[in-house]
C-alpha cells in the first residue's frame, strides 16, 4: 500500500532519516516506537508531505506521490493526527467535522463521532476548536476529524504526548476500541506498552535509522522490557 | 414616485445588511438615499421624525419584552452625502433586538457616504442588543464612504450588547463607539471588520467605566489584505470599582497594515482593566492541519478567516 524508497532527510549537518526503506500493508495497526530524536515524528510527516525528503521515493497504491502536496496525498486517502492538535479562532468542532468528512455530515453524525472518543457530544459541538479546551479535549477532538475520514492510512504523531495520567488512561481505550472502528491502516507513533501490544507490527528507530521491525511480542520482549531490565540492575 | 418604492436592488441590499423578511415582523423604519420610505410602529415601539435634523427617534415602553426594531439605510445614488442622527430610548426593564446598517450601491464615478450617528438611552434595567452590519457594492469608482457613531449611555442595572460587521466593499470607514457606564451595568462589543485593495478602516472605542460593578467586553476581529490599512483604538477608563477587558485581534496579509493602539486608564484602585493585541499573519499549522483534511491552501485560509470573522 505505501512504500518508503531510500528516504533521506538532513537538517544542519544531523542525519533525521538516513536511507529508511518501508513497506506498509493494508488493514494493519503499526506502532512506531524508538528513543526522542530517532526520526519517527519526521517520518510520518514525510508519508503526510508537511516535510520533504532531500532524497528517496514515496509510493502509495503503486503511484509515485513524493512530488504530491498535503492535500492531495490527503485526497488520496492518507489522514495525520498532529502531535499538539492546531487550535482555531472561530472555527468549531462541528465545523472540523465537516470539513474532514468526505460525506455531509449533520450535527446529530457529528454528535455521533464525539461520543465515539468520549466526549459528551452535545456540550462540544459547537463549542470553538481554541485555547479554552484542555488538551485531552483537544487530543479527542484531533482523533475524531481524522477517524471521520474512513482513509486507507491514519497516521497518529505520539498521541499522548502533553496530556495527563488520567485523560491518558482514557485514551488509550479509545485507541483499543478504535482499533476496530478506523478503516484501513493505522500507524501510530507511541512509547506506550498498552498501545504497543495491541500493534500488528511495530517499527523500532533509532538514530535516523530503522533498527528492527516485528511483532510486539518479538520487539517488546526483546528490545524494551530488556533495556527496562538494564535500568532495574542499574 | 420609483424612488420612495423598494426595488429588486433595494431589497439584495437590505438582505445584505439584514434579513429583508425580519425587518418587517417588528417596528422598522427604512430609509433609501436620504429619505425615510418605509415605517411601521408597534404598541410598544413608536418612531418619530426629528423636526430639528435629519433621523429619527425611537421610544421604546418600559417592560416590552423581546421584540425587534429595523432601521435599515441603503444608497443607491452616487454623490449622495446623507447625515443622519437615530436617538433610543429605551424604557425601564424593556429587552429589545435592535438591527440597523447601511448598504451603498456606488456605479458611478461620484462618492457615496452615509454618516449615522445613533445614540441610545438605556433606563434602569433595559437590555438591548444591537447588530449593524455595513456592506458596499457597485463597479464605480466611486467610493463608499460610511462613518458610523454609536453612542451609549447605560443607567444602573441596564446592559448592552452591540454586534458590528463591516466584511465587505466599504472603501473607508471611521468608526466612533463611545459608552458612558452607570451601577452595575454591562457593555460588550464585539466587532469584525475585513478590509481590501486599499481601503482603510479606523475603529475608535472609549469607554467610561462610571458607575459601582460596570463592566465592558470589547472584542474587535479584522482581516487586512492587499494594500488596506486599519487602525484599532481603544480607550476605556476605569473610574470606579470596575471591570475591563479590550481584545483586538486582527490577521495580516499580502502588503497591509495594522496598527492597535490600546489605552486603559485607572482612576480608582479597584477598577481592573485588561487589554490584548495581537496582529500577525494566519498560523501556518492553522492551514497545513486544513490541508491534512483534504483543502488546498487556498480554500484552508479561506476557511480560516471565515471561521474568524463569524
Amino acid at each position: 500500500m505505501l512504500e518508503l524508497e531510500n528516504i533521506c532527510f538532513e537538517r544542519e549537518n544531523r542525519k533525521i532519516l538516513d536511507n529508511i526503506n518501508l513497506n506498509l500493508d493494508t488493514d494493519q495497526f503499526i506502532a512506531i516506537t524508538g528513543p526522542n530524536g530517532s526520526g519517527k515524528s519526521t517520518l510520518v510527516k514525510i508519508i503526510m508531505g508537511i516535510e520533504k525528503p532531500d532524497s528517496g521515493k514515496i509510493i502509495w497504491q503503486g503511484k509515485e506521490i513524493t512530488s504530491l502536496s498535503i492535500h492531495e496525498r490527503a485526497n488520496l486517502g492518507i489522514s495525520f493526527a498532529f502531535q499538539q492538535p492546531v487550535k482555531f479562532k472561530g472555527i468549531t468542532v462541528y465545523d472540523l467535522l465537516k470539513i474532514a468528512s468526505k460525506k455531509e455530515i449533520n450535527k446529530k453524525q457529528a454528535c455521533e463521532i464525539l461520543s465515539k472518543v468520549g466526549l459528551c457530544a452535545n456540550e462540544y459541538v459547537d463549542r470553538e476548536v481554541n485555547g479554552s479546551l484542555s488538551g485531552g479535549e483537544l487530543k479527542r477532538i484531533e482523533i475524531a476529524t481524522v477517524a471521520v475520514r474512513e482513509t486507507t492510512l491514519t497516521i497518529f504523531d505520539e498521541p499522548e504526548a502533553g496530556i495527563d495520567l488520567w485523560s491518558f488512561n482514557n485514551l488509550i481505550e479509545i485507541f483499543e476500541s478504535m482499533r476496530n472502528m478506523i478503516k484501513g491502516t493505522t500507524l501510530i507513533i507511541s512509547h506506550q506498552e498498552r498501545i504497543l501490544t495491541i500493534a500488528d507490527q511495530i517499527i523500532l528507530m533509532k538514530a535516523g535509522k530503522i533498527e528492527k521491525i516485528g511483532t510486539s511480542e518479538e520487539i517488546l520482549n526483546e528490545h524494551i522490557k530488556a533495556a527496562q531490565c538494564c535500568k532495574l540492575k542499574r | 414616485m420609483e424612488e420612495n418604492q423598494i426595488n429588486q436592488l433595494d431589497q439584495s441590499l437590505l438582505n445584505e445588511i439584514s434579513d429583508f423578511d425580519q425587518i418587517k415582523k417588528g417596528a422598522y423604519n427604512i430609509r433609501k438615499n436620504g429619505k425615510g420610505i418605509e415605517r411601521k410602529v408597534t404598541e410598544n415601539i413608536n418612531i418619530m421624525t426629528k423636526t430639528d435634523k435629519p433621523g429619527i427617534n425611537i421610544y421604546v415602553k418600559e417592560n416590552t419584552k423581546f421584540e425587534f426594531v429595523h432601521i435599515p439605510v441603503i444608497l443607491t445614488e452616487s454623490g449622495l452625502n446623507d447625515l443622519v442622527y437615530n436617538d433610543f430610548y429605551i424604557g425601564k426593564n424593556a429587552n429589545v433586538i435592535i438591527v440597523a446598517g447601511c448598504g451603498i450601491h456606488n456605479d458611478h464615478h461620484q462618492d457615496s457616504k452615509h454618516d449615522g450617528i445613533h445614540r441610545f438611552f438605556l433606563e434602569e434595567g433595559a437590555k438591548v442588543r444591537y447588530i449593524e452590519k455595513h456592506y458596499g457594492e457597485g463597479i464605480g469608482d466611486g467610493k463608499r464612504i460610511l462613518n458610523p457613531v454609536t453612542e451609549v449611555y447605560l443607567k444602573d442595572g441596564s446592559s448592552m450588547e452591540m454586534q458590528s460587521a463591516q466584511i465587505k466593499g466599504v472603501d473607508s470607514t471611521i468608526r466612533e463607539t463611545k459608552g458612558v457606564l452607570g451601577n452595575n451595568t454591562n457593555f460588550v462589543v464585539s466587532e469584525k471588520i475585513m478590509t481590501n485593495g486599499i481601503q482603510m478602516a479606523k475603529t475608535i472605542f472609549d469607554v467610561e467605566l462610571k458607575g459601582k460593578n460596570s463592566s465592558t467586553h470589547v472584542t474587535s476581529r479584522s482581516v487586512a489584505t492587499d494594500q488596506s490599512t486599519q487602525f484599532f483604538v481603544s480607550k476605556i477608563y476605569g473610574n470606579n470599582e470596575c471591570f475591563a477587558h479590550s481584545e483586538c485581534d486582527a490577521i495580516i496579509k499580502d502588503e497591509a497594515k495594522v496598527t492597535a493602539t490600546p489605552e486603559i486608564t485607572a482612576n480608582h484602585v479597584d477598577a481592573n482593566l485588561i487589554h490584548e493585541a495581537a496582529i500577525g499573519k494566519i498560523a501556518g499549522e492553522q492551514i497545513t492541519k486544513l490541508m491534512t483534511l483534504g483543502l488546498s491552501e487556498k480554500e484552508a485560509e479561506e476557511e480560516i478567516i471565515n471561521g474568524f470573522l463569524r
